[in-house]
């Protein structure tokens, strides 16, 4: 926004016409920062990917030589499988979910030239890239990286007699921290941005659904994230001069961070999951050419189970040792938050009634992500009533359930999001071809990892176990098949991914030019070049209407983009 | 689905496997309706010729029922899990009946310690039985248990019970667990506890009345409880 530029100092517009190399290892503009996220969040998640295939590997053929990485000590697959968790959430779905599309996307969505305090977004990338540093560092130290488990339960996590891991499970413990640190400062920005600079007459009800869902995220992130670095302070000291927070010997406590790391930890699922929802939407509405059905209740919704969401924690205890008496409680909050989880995917679904649907490419991941998210959504209910839980608990039934939310979370929202506004991003088209073969050859073999693991969590099996071949229930022919089954599919879907990095790359140098509007949408970022250059308007655009108006009676575009006057 | 593969050798045991079916049946109505209903819109508003969209906002009341009333049922189904999930939770963790005997459960990197009161019915006394990674117990008597760990979580998991608890150092937890039929099973822990998490294995071993006293009789005469020990 116009205002905005002139009363907050701007560093960016000094350097207006520059393009030169601190441009783009030191930005300021949003649009740049953006995809510095984008693309290290990129990078992690082909770490994150290779270390689930390194450990799938061992479980489907426990003891082999696993080609480029070699036999997995029981050592390390437990840094295997804990690394896999930290950065699949911490450095692959925060990055490109809030901070790559947050930045990407806010400014031009809200209508104005850059974030309010540039510097800061710039600082927060700067973290995000140290801590990026210091997790890659902990894999290679004497004794290697941590493995205790993303959650890093106390005792094992704070004492390095427990662990083997002195200087691993430091580094980790660090690198997540700065994390935290990074997310804040972009936290911040984004939700002060979006409330003071707004394009003249852009209502609250007239915001992109997209951009308050990052908003709504990042106020729940800063929330949550408190008591977790509070307690992360404490592990750091038990770790390293030798204080005894959770150490019942001197009266500590372990169990004082598990209450800790899941009052952040379970907000921190529906931070990452209400970007991917509100991408979503806006994928949806614009390939069936409906409005949102019921924005409003949408948006409260999400407020609502954001609110909802800081009651739960404790669902992840239910057997940890707590007072019996408190699963009682929070089986009640749990169970009630399906309620406006339920809300928004039957929205969801009502969208489509009346369109006129397109399957192009980012609409077959909007639509998966509703119909896989489904399968994690109503698995969860069974985790969250604490009488089935007694079994269920730490079995792979937990583990495929959370793959169902977090895969369609950080994978297909990531997929529909990054094939629809690559456009935008890099002023070309993506193959639309290649892009469906990559859908389906994604879509399919994840369905064959996670639908037999529910089978052998039901059947018993737990997590975080190297081999089972110590365990005569579980290391029968049919259990070790389909652990079979679930590692090649793991292997196909990972090489169907060549098939986008392919597609991505080429698509940014060789692809058709896009134009301003390819998919003919009706929000401010559509309504700019592509790419937009600095600044992002040429003049600042007015906005007229709500995000989404698509078939209005009596025009005779389908379509009316919200800065056009009526 | 559960015990087609893994027995049902508890007395709650069942009520378990009938919640998880009450929970299976309710949100699966829910999620095949859903899915019916996604792809049936799906394949109707497909984009064709001619064709334009409805404009709806969604906040029409004849619309907006579309979303409430199922939204409401929901809730519904939600009542009736919460029910059901509370009672089993308070028959197996909540309520503790009394028992017929207690062992102790202690977990340590990376092995399972049973201590079982010998001939004097007492625990902590000199006549108790203690054995590594393999728990005897009697069929048909309630055995409370005390857990308690050693150096960090640990978590006691006999899935052919379908029981789990966490063990907690600086704390001993007490629960139950009855069993119905003989036979050998798992004993898992379920909580990952360092490198040897994978090894920390044991099996429970439910013996008939007379297997179970010929066994006490065998290992508790002092030398041989002292030799068990280690």
């Amino acid at each position: 926004m116009a205002q905005s530029a002139q009363t907050v100092p701007h560093g960016g517009h000094e350097h207006h016409e520059s393009h030169g190399l601190s441009y783009y290892l030191f930005p300021l503009d949003h649009k740049i920062i953006g995809m510095q996220y984008l693309f290290t969040g990129m990078f992690m998640a082909l770490i994150g990917g290779f270390f689930a295939y390194a450990f799938r590997m061992q479980l489907a053929f426990p003891g082999m030589s696993v080609p480029f990485f070699g036999v997995v000590s029981a050592g390390e697959y437990n840094s295997l499988v804990t690394n896999h968790g930290s950065i699949m959430i911490f450095w692959v779905a925060m990055p490109v979910l809030i901070a790559a599309f947050g930045n990407f996307l806010i400014p031009l969505m809200i209508g104005c030239d850059d974030m309010v305090f540039p510097k800061v977004n710039r600082l927060s990338y700067q973290i995000f890239l140290l801590s990026v540093i210091v997790l890659i560092t902990s894999f290679f130290v004497p004794g290697g990286g941590f493995g205790g488990a993303w959650t890093a339960y106390p005792p094992l996590s704070a004492n390095a007699q427990y662990s083997l891991t002195p200087l691993g499970s430091t580094l980790w413990l660090t690198a997540v921290a700065l994390e935290f640190v990074a997310f804040l400062l972009g936290g911040i920005n984004f939700v002060t941005t979006v409330m003071n600079s707004r394009a003249p007459g852009m209502k609250l009800y007239d915001i992109p659904i997209v951009v308050w869902m990052i908003v709504i995220a990042s106020i729940l992130f800063t929330a949550s994230v408190g008591p977790l670095i509070a307690g992360a302070v404490m592990l750091f000291m038990d770790q390293v001069v030798g204080t005894q927070f959770y150490d019942p010997a001197a009266g500590g406590d372990p169990v004082l961070w598990q209450h800790l790391f899941w009052f952040f930890g379970h907000p921190e699922v529906y931070v990452v999951l209400l970007p991917a929802m509100g991408i979503t939407a806006d994928v949806m509405v614009t390939f069936a050419r409906k409005k949102l059905f019921a924005y409003r209740t949408v948006l409260y919704t999400a407020v609502g189970t954001g609110v909802l969401s800081f009651t739960v924690w404790a669902h992840h205890q239910f057997i940890a040792g707590i007072d019996p008496r408190m699963a009682n409680v929070f089986t009640i909050t749990t169970l009630l938050i399906s309620i406006p989880i339920a809300e928004m995917c039957f929205v969801y679904i009502a969208t489509l009634y009346g369109g006129s649907i397109t399957f192009k490419t980012p609409m077959l991941w909007a639509l998966a992500f509703v119909a896989e998210f489904l399968i994690g959504g109503v698995t969860g209910i069974f985790l969250g009533a604490s009488g089935a839980d007694i079994y269920f608990h730490d079995t792979y039934f937990v583990l495929a359930h959370f793959h169902y939310t977090f895969f369609p979370i950080a994978i297909i929202a990531v997929y529909a999001g990054l094939t629809y506004w690559f456009p935008k991003m890099f002023g070309r088209m993506m193959n639309d071809t290649l892009g469906k073969i990559h859908f389906w050859g994604t879509i399919i073999p994840f369905n064959m990892i996670f639908l037999p693991l529910f089978l052998l969590g039901a059947w018993g099996q737990h997590r975080r176990i190297y081999s089972y071949q110590n365990f005569p229930e579980l290391a029968g022919d049919t259990m070790q098949n389909l652990r079979i089954l679930a590692t090649l599919s793991l292997v196909t879907m990972l090489l169907f991914q060549l098939v986008f990095l392919y597609n991505f790359f080429r698509s940014m140098f060789k692809g058709e030019k896009a134009g301003k509007n390819p998919w003919r949408a009706t929000t401010l970022e559509w309504t700019t070049e592509s790419p937009p250059g600095h600044g992002n308007w040429k003049e600042m655009p007015t906005v007229y209407r709500g995000p989404y108006e698509y078939g209005t009676p009596g025009r005779d575009q389908d379509f009316w983009p919200q800065n056009e006057p009526s | 689905m559960i015990e087609s593969h893994l027995p049902a050798v508890s007395t709650y045991a069942k009520d378990i496997d009938s919640l998880i079916l009450l929970i299976g049946v309710l949100v699966g109505f829910w999620f095949f309706v859903c899915q019916g209903m996604f792809f049936w819109l799906m394949f109707k508003f497909r984009a064709r010729e001619g064709h334009r969209t409805t404009y709806v906002t969604g906040e029409e009341k004849e619309l907006a029922r579309w979303v409430h009333i199922p939204h409401y049922l929901v809730l519904v189904c939600d009542l009736f899990i919460i029910v059901g999930a509370v009672r089993v939770w308070y028959d197996v963790k909540q309520n503790l009946p009394e028992p017929d005997a207690t062992v102790r459960v202690i977990g340590q990197q990376w092995a399972w310690t049973f201590v079982q009161p010998g001939p004097d019915g007492q625990l902590d006394t000199p006549d108790d039985i203690r054995t590594v990674d393999n728990l005897h117990i009697e069929v048909g008597k309630t055995y409370h248990y005390k857990l308690e760990s050693k150096d960090v979580l640990h978590n006691f998991s006999v899935p052919v019970f379908r029981l789990k608890q966490d063990a907690v150092p600086g704390r001993v937890i007490t629960g139950w667990f009855e069993a119905t039929r003989t036979g050998e099973f798992d004993i898992q822990c379920a909580e990952i506890c360092g490198i040897g998490h994978g090894i920390m294995k044991g099996r429970i071993k439910i013996q008939s009345p007379e297997e179970h006293s010929a066994w006490m009789a065998q290992n508790s005469t002092p030398a041989i409880a002292t030799a068990s020990a280690e």
